[in-house]
């Protein structure tokens, strides 16, 4: 079974505080991987906020396919970073020879383009890389977005973080938003691109559970937009359903729940809004999500939600101080990393209810 | 000697045989009277004893006249193998047997010189069929944790209407994360996913009509359950038109046009919409036909429901002057839309044929949103008459054709925009939660059934030729006939509480079904719920094949 978390803070953390979060948890997932996604980034990348930074897993081969294909475009790379890695022998890790993590400048014909350019262009590119280094597997392209970045990998995940020198904290890679979770998709093949948190044009989602309308979904996200793509897990339809509803359609987060966990017809009938959710459960009867699930998402503007499935039969917890805000699935890594907080101020989720946090730190519970 | 006559009629020539046992009948003469057809005859039979009295054989005769029962040798009052007689024989003296050698299909042509009509029934026995190859196969367990039928809610309900992409619902943002909706948008019911499908007054008794109406009101009111029924193409009784029970009805216009009439000028009158207008091109039991209900069922109320003489009354092949598919959605969606002021969905009923998913497709891609439900009807249903041969040899199965026209959806990313409801032999096993179940993981959003319906009020029509003797008037059972005295067995009470329990039955089966696989809402789509144990129909259908 899965295990997520995230960190939220108004200062800029560490990746090793999210490898704590997530090592209390260890007897709840199978030690499988570590994939993590930071965003609103401290260290060496906070002076290129606006720029667009790619992460990505490759062979030699692939990054000069990569580089050949961004250069053809006309980025320009200004920065880049590769973490020193400690290949001691005995490490459960299934390394890939290199991790890189590029900053660039976005072609010269896009210096008057609008935003929304912009972020179709990463997000054409990003595809077009996948899609060219996907061929014999010369790489992994995570994401492409400002301000943000992603590392996966197969494996233990303590051997992980010392693989890539995670656990000892320092001010070169930070980030005051940090998603992870500590288990490869075990139910299909493993591939690098199954494992949560999945990234989108600044959506980021993970879940812990199952999806039973996986082909529902599928069938209906697949032509929706060019995006929605390898579904290589269930759970990158929650992704793909917040990426449509709150960016495609322009509807408030609110109405997520409405979409993935619409109330029962009965209790629609009651409501004041009763058109607008038969409208929203009627049009989009193929995003509903039903299975057990818990699902953390990241906003482009680093806000963070939790909610879960209409049963509530997954847990979730969301632990505060004045500080950071963390949402685990088990009370034990609130508890690692933010002992000295008032527990009695947890929030435990119910099945209508969404737990927002904003980019102040303001914990906001909104009732379906 | 006198040549014997090769072609004069007997019993033997027919479906069915009467065996009688003569030492065990009491003369009662209740299978006489039961005998809707005038199959059976009583008669006096000259019998011969030859006995001896004596010491020696000193043979002689005795003559009686020993009144008996025999079958008749017509092609028009011949048995169809109801059992009416051995249901009402206080001795067991009398049954029919299915006669294997039967030439009826040869000598009624020979003798009547016109093609044979009968009832809906049969089509494709023989082969095992599609839905009894699938299993619900994924089942939930361990972290994806199954439900409880008892204990969860489940939201068992279809949409019945012109559902938008949700690209076009017409929201308006509003300060505070509210949305309101702009303007109108297409209505849209959420019903029970098992219609009463559309048989008519004239083809039902007006008490089988009325049990059916009643059982849907009971659903609805008592029960709980939003099931909608669809009045056939033979217009309703005013008193419903008028009443608020209307509001569960859904109103079927054909190209007959039969009711409408009367549904027209009641309008004003009307207290609740109708549940929906189902406009209806074909049929899956005799596609490329016209419904056909035969004089001798058009009785006096029936004339006055639909304004018609009492004469054979033929429904075209065809609605006239729609000879397009544009047109179909412009013309008569719109005005049927215009006449209920848009407030009430209208959906098409079409034969599944070759070209179904042709025809789904120019509905699907049209731009005005009209239509508000695709009704697809497959061979092996069907309860009305009709001429044999259409029953026998014309029509195709649901099934694939169901799941091609989902899966068309599903390439044009449109499922679920216009509902699609399926049928054609559904619970002919007499499991209809089961049927359903597995047509709703194949794409469609429900099923209509009338067949069942019949058998749950106590048709004994068969696959295998019993009965169906629709056609005639003569229902033994009171279901499809006019006649006040066969009509008078049927108790529509009786016929009300089987329609309610067996819908209540189903529903709990629905539910068992859906609690294993962990849905609590209808899975539409979900073929990977699915598999089957035969591999073409696994590859044809896309499901997972196990063995």
């Amino acid at each position: 079974m899965c295990r997520i978390g995230a960190i939220k803070s108004l200062n800029y953390v560490h990746p090793s505080m999210a490898l704590q979060l997530m090592q209390s948890q260890q007897k709840g997932h199978d030690n499988s991987g570590f994939a993590m996604v930071m965003q609103d980034l401290g260290g060496i990348f906070e002076p290129y906020k606006k720029l667009p930074t790619l992460s990505m897993a490759c062979t030699s081969e692939g990054i000069k396919l990569a580089e050949d294909i961004l250069h053809e475009i006309g980025f320009h790379r200004i920065m880049q970073w590769s973490p020193e890695v400690n290949d001691k022998p005995g490490l459960d890790i299934n390394a890939m020879p290199h991790y890189v993590f590029e900053t660039f400048n976005y072609p010269r014909s896009y210096k008057k383009a609008s935003q929304k350019e912009k972020e179709e262009l990463l997000l054409d590119t990003r595809l077009r890389l996948r899609r060219v280094l996907e061929k014999d597997e010369e790489g992994f392209v995570y994401s492409f977005w400002p301000d943000l970045l992603t590392l996966k990998e197969i494996g233990d995940p303590r051997d992980i973080g010392t693989y890539f020198n995670l656990w000892k904290a320092n001010t070169t890679f930070t980030a005051k938003v940090i998603t992870a979770q500590c288990r490869q998709n075990t139910n299909y093949d493993i591939v690098r691109y199954a494992a949560h948190p999945f990234h989108l044009q600044g959506y980021t989602a993970l879940a812990n559970g199952e999806n039973t309308f996986y082909l529902k979904n599928k069938e209906y996200q697949q032509q929706l937009h060019r995006g929605y793509i390898g579904f290589e897990s269930d759970s990158q339809c929650f992704l793909y359903t917040l990426h449509y509803v709150h960016r495609e359609l322009g509807w408030p987060l609110s109405y997520y729940k409405h979409v993935v966990t619409p109330l029962p017809f009965e209790e629609i009938d009651a409501r004041q809004d009763r058109k607008q959710l038969l409208a929203i459960r009627q049009s989009l009867a193929h995003l509903e999500i039903n299975g057990p699930n818990t699902i953390i998402g990241m906003l482009p503007d680093n806000s963070l939600f939790t909610c879960c499935d209409a049963k509530k039969l997954r847990p979730v917890v969301v632990g505060y101080d004045s500080e950071t805000v963390v949402i685990s699935s088990e009370v034990c890594g609130i508890n690692e990393v933010l002992p000295d907080r008032n527990w009695e101020n947890d929030i435990y989720p119910n099945e209508r209810e969404i737990v927002v946090i904003n980019d102040e730190l303001e914990v906001q519970r909104w009732k379906q | 000697m006198e040549t014997m006559r090769v072609n004069q009629l007997t019993a033997n020539d027919l479906p069915w045989k009467i065996l009688y046992n003569a030492s065990r009948c009491t003369l009662c003469g209740s299978c006489l009277a039961t005998c809707s057809f005038r199959a059976i005859k009583a008669k006096v039979e000259r019998r011969r004893m030859v006995f001896s009295e004596g010491d020696l054989p000193e043979p002689r005769a005795r003559f009686s006249a020993v009144p008996v029962i025999r079958q008749g040798t017509s092609i028009r009052d011949y048995c169809r193998g109801c059992a009416m007689c051995e249901k009402v024989c206080p001795n067991d003296a009398i049954r029919p047997e299915r006669n294997v050698d039967t030439r009826h299909p040869i000598v009624t042509r020979c003798l009547g010189g016109d093609s044979i009509k009968r009832g809906g029934r049969k089509n494709l026995e023989g082969t095992i069929r599609t839905l009894d190859t699938l299993r619900v196969g994924r089942i939930s367990q361990m972290t994806d944790p199954s439900l409880d039928a008892q204990r969860h809610k489940f939201d068992l309900l279809a949409p019945f209407g012109r559902i938008l992409p949700p690209g076009r619902l017409p929201f308006i943002a509003g300060t505070d994360q509210e949305m309101s909706l702009g303007e109108l948008t297409p209505p849209v019911s959420w019903v029970y996913p098992v219609i009463i499908g559309d048989m008519s007054i004239g083809a039902l008794s007006w008490r089988m009509w009325e049990a059916v109406a009643m059982a849907t009101a009971y659903l609805n009111e008592e029960c709980g359950l939003p099931v909608r029924m669809c009045s056939g193409e033979g217009g309703v009784p005013r008193r419903l038109l008028r009443s608020k029970y209307l509001k569960y009805m859904i109103l079927q216009i054909a190209s007959g046009h039969f009711g409408w009439n009367r549904i027209a000028t009641s309008m004003p009158d009307m207290i609740e919409d109708p549940a929906g207008i189902l406009i209806k091109i074909g049929q899956g039991a005799k596609p490329g036909d016209g419904g056909l209900l035969q004089a001798g069922k058009v009785a006096e109320h029936i004339q006055a429901i639909r304004g018609v003489p009492k004469a054979d009354l033929l429904s075209p092949p065809n609605h006239q002057g729609l000879y397009s598919i544009e047109e179909s959605v412009q013309k008569m969606f719109l005005s049927l839309n215009a006449a209920f002021k848009f407030r009430v969905p209208v959906a098409i009923k079409v034969a599944a044929s070759a070209t179904s998913v042709s025809v789904f497709n120019n509905l699907v891609r049209d731009p005005y949103n009209i239509v508000g439900g695709f009704f697809l009807d497959g061979i092996d249903g069907g309860t009305g008459a009709a001429h044999e041969v259409s029953l026998d040899h014309t029509g195709h199965p649901i099934v694939s054709k169901l799941r091609d026209c989902y899966l068309a959806a599903v390439t044009q990313g449109r499922q679920g925009q216009i509902p699609l409801w399926a049928a054609g032999g559904l619970g002919k096993t007499g499991d209809l939660a089961a049927d359903a179940f597995k047509m709703i993981c194949l794409g469609a959003n429900g099923v209509f059934t009338g067949k069942l319906i019949l058998q749950m009020a106590g048709c004994v029509g068969n696959d295998m030729g019993r009965c169906n003797a629709c056609n005639t008037g003569l229902c033994p059972a009171g279901i499809t006939t006019q006649e006040p005295q066969l009509v008078r067995r049927l108790d529509p009470d009786r016929v009300a509480q089987n329609i309610v329990n067996y819908y209540l039955a189903m529903d709990q089966e629905l539910k068992k079904l859906m609690a294993p696989i962990g849905n609590s809402t209808l899975p539409v789509g979900r073929a990977d719920a699915l598999v089957s144990t035969d591999r073409a129909i696994a590859e044809r259908l896309k499901i997972q094949h196990v063995c």
